[in-house]
């Protein structure tokens, strides 16, 4: 799939049907309960790492939020703030 | 090692969802029991098994984790026990990684951060027919010789594979032997990871995956497809509150004839020990004190078991992850946790098993907030308060065109008020002192599995040992004490009254009425109260035994209902029900709340806070009804 653009935009603005393939992972100006360094961690552990690529494929109500991703051959759910760590590379767009 | 173990223990370590208790109970069958580890509330649940070469292994089954860096307080667990850092915990000879062969990505990081800790680990590979039917050729010599620990294919569910795992345990145990001369076994080289290790050890597993699977999983097109339904934002939420409601049928109407044959063989029994026994003091105690106060709780068993049994279901089949990515949004809107949800269902039985349930949140004040409004919904001991005061108070007839009765409205209605007062009460402590933000979610969404009959009723089977247990000794305990204080002093020879109105109960009673009485209760309820903090339902027993009914049981409480009708006004009925609907008074929940929470702060904050409540609600109830239908 050719890459859409190159610039990395934050998993957490995209739209269900959304490819996408993740670039890095960033916790700054995230707000959370979580001590520093520990959210990274955790999405890692979860297996949202670097070059994983990603599926959004459901989306919660109201506000669309949570989201559930598909990452590898797991579905993990997440909310939209904390998807906002993960900067990917957008491979698709949703079909509408 | 200086202990000599006859039995070696062997720890199951996995990912949620691997399917990890599935293969405890094919190893271990009914031969397991279930425990708490020392000072902390997070169920042992351990086994034994005979290996093949007859050694008696013992089976630790633990909670299911991503990491060691525990979390929660439940990974806490897993994390001391393989470190050998729990009290009164050996050391586990060796280690049962399991792992779901159609994911194993996450599963395998655990594993490579397993390794670290020097321990002989085998590993499962469970779920591989699943992996078959996706398509999917993992090569488990390949992938034993990627990962340098010997790896077993199996199917925890139809037992194949068990053979070979428990050879492998075989194999593996003698070596853990000659190598437990040494302390430790090999050297344990965990530290907690890094974000720079984490990515290490993913890297490292996706080439020992491209190395072992030839053949990659298609996706999981029925989950998928599942979703699509039940996680749409529209017909996902008309889906679980439909099976709410349903489930809430159930437990209403499935436990009624179970809870009636209970009901019969107290009463039997009751009626036995009178025929048998003299009257006098040890009657009294056996009857009254025993009998009717252990009774009154265990009748509410086959409630429990079918709330739990759904909560069972919902939970192996993997939708109780849906639920909680559904509600997840909604339930933030008071700052509550989408995975509050099982906790407070369950709370609708009992508040305790809810409370207890509520470990599964990992940060702190989201799980405060969650334990503190648990109490509000309204548990199944209410019920029988709830019904005798409808059918005394509320005519029997029908409203909204003759589609819902009345007595079913308020009963609705009195549920309804807990649940909102529950919301309120929630955003209240978040706005407050339990300021910030809410813990991330982060939560995987299993794919969907058939429950296996076994295994749900390996699990129904350890509720019911274990609220028959709680039933046995500290009900048990509290109900002698609620006996005593009902019958001594005893009543003097030309006594008016019941015996009870001289008793200590009854002095209590007297001393709470001035303080009741401007919310319409009468010495007689006030002295129900009391007794009612060891188990709200004995409030119902305690107003029968006070207005001089010897009757039991349903024949008690229609009587009861009757002369209640004539006695109470309605606006005392109402605020009566408004109390209960906060029932502050239940010994259980604040007990539980001490242990879950470690802290007399908490049980103390949320008896003040709920006493405050019913009695504001009570106070407004009865003034109000007071001024609409007159005293």
């Amino acid at each position: 799939m050719p890459k859409l653009q190159q610039k990395p935009v934050p998993l957490g603005s995209l739209h269900k049907g959304a490819k996408a393939e993740i670039v890095g992972l960033d916790e700054t100006g995230i707000k959370t309960t979580l001590r520093k360094g520990e959210l990274e961690r955790r999405l890692i552990e979860m297996g949202l790492v670097e070059g994983t690529e990603v599926e959004i494929l459901h989306e919660g109500f109201p506000k669309r939020d949570p989201i559930a991703v598909r990452a590898g051959t797991s579905t993990v759910a997440l909310r939209r703030a904390e998807a906002d760590a993960i900067l990917v590379h957008k491979l698709s767009e949703p079909q509408r | 090692m200086k202990k000599k173990r006859l039995s070696p223990k062997v720890a199951l370590v996995g990912n949620p969802n691997c399917g990890k208790t599935a293969l405890f109970n094919a190893l271990t069958g009914s031969r397991q029991k279930v425990a708490n580890y020392a000072g902390v509330t997070v169920e042992r649940k351990e086994g034994l098994f005979i290996s093949p070469a007859g050694t008696k292994v013992k089976l630790v089954d633990l909670p299911g984790t991503y990491s060691l860096r525990a979390r929660s307080p439940d990974e806490e667990v897993t994390r001391d026990v393989v470190l050998g850092k729990m009290e009164d915990e050996a050391v586990p000879d060796a280690i049962i990684c399991v792992a779901d062969a159609t994911n194993l990505r996450l599963n395998l990081r655990l594993v490579l951060e397993m390794k670290k800790l020097g321990l002989p680990i085998i590993l499962a590979l469970n779920m591989m027919d699943e992996a078959e039917k996706l398509g999917m050729a993992v090569d488990a010599s390949e992938l034993s010789a990627a990962l340098g620990v010997p790896v077993v294919p199996t199917i925890a569910i139809r037992k194949e594979g068990i053979q070979g795992l428990v050879n492998q345990i075989d194999r593996t145990l003698p070596i853990a032997e000659v190598e437990g001369l040494i302390p430790h076994h090999g050297a344990c080289e965990w530290t907690e990871p890094s974000s720079h290790d984490l990515r290490d050890y993913h890297r490292e597993v996706e080439a020992i995956l491209a190395q072992a699977i030839s053949k990659p999983a298609r996706p999981h097109t029925a989950t998928h497809r599942l979703d699509k339904l039940l996680l749409h934002p529209a017909a996902g939420l008309f889906i679980l509150f439909a099976l709410l409601f349903f489930v809430f049928q159930a437990v209403f109407s499935w436990a009624a004839w179970p809870m009636d044959l209970i009901d019969g063989g107290i009463g039997l029994l009751t009626e036995a020990i009178n025929s048998l026994l003299p009257d006098g003091a040890l009657k009294s105690l056996i009857v009254d004190g025993v009998i009717a106060g252990v009774g009154s709780v265990v009748i509410f068993l086959p409630q429990i078991l079918v709330l739990f049994l759904f909560i069972q279901l919902l939970e192996d089949s993997g939708y109780m992850a849906r639920a909680a990515f559904l509600l997840d949004k909604m339930m933030g809107g008071v700052g509550l946790h989408g995975r509050a949800f099982i906790p407070l269902l369950s709370s609708f039985a009992c508040a305790v098993p809810g409370i207890m349930a509520a470990r599964t949140i990992e940060n702190r004040a989201d799980r405060i907030a969650t334990i503190m409004i648990a109490p509000l919904m309204t548990c199944s001991a209410r019920l029988p308060v709830y019904t005798l005061i409808i059918a005394a108070f509320v005519p029997n007839q029908n409203v909204m065109g003759g589609w819902i009765g009345l007595p079913g409205l308020v009963m609705f209605g009195l549920y309804a008020a807990g649940i909102l007062s529950a919301l309120l009460v929630a955003l209240l402590l978040k706005q407050t002192i339990l300021k910030g933000a809410r813990e991330p979610l982060l939560m995987e969404l299993p794919a969907y599995r058939l429950p296996r009959p076994r295994n749900v009723a390996l699990g129904l089977y350890d509720r019911a040992k274990a609220f028959l247990t709680r039933a046995g000794t500290t009900i048990f305990a509290l109900m002698i004490i609620v006996w005593f204080l009902g019958t001594f002093p005893a009543a003097p020879l030309d006594a008016t009254e019941p015996a009870i109105n001289y008793s200590i109960a009854g002095m209590i009673g007297h001393a709470l009425e001035p303080i009741l009485a401007p919310i319409g209760f009468n010495w007689q309820i006030a002295m129900a109260l009391v007794p009612g903090m060891a188990a709200r339902e004995v409030a119902v027993g305690v107003l029968g035994t006070i207005y001089a009914l010897s009757d039991s049981g349903d024949a008690l409480q229609s009587s009861l209902a009757s002369v209640l009708a004539q006695s109470w006004s309605l606006p005392t009925a109402l605020s009566l029900l408004a109390w209960f609907v906060f029932a502050p008074q239940c010994m259980a929940t604040l007990g539980v709340v001490k242990r879950e929470l470690n802290s007399w702060l908490w049980p103390f904050i949320m008896f003040f806070f709920l006493t405050t409540l019913a009695y504001v609600a009570s106070f407004a109830t009865f003034r109000a009804a007071t001024a609409f239908f007159g005293g």
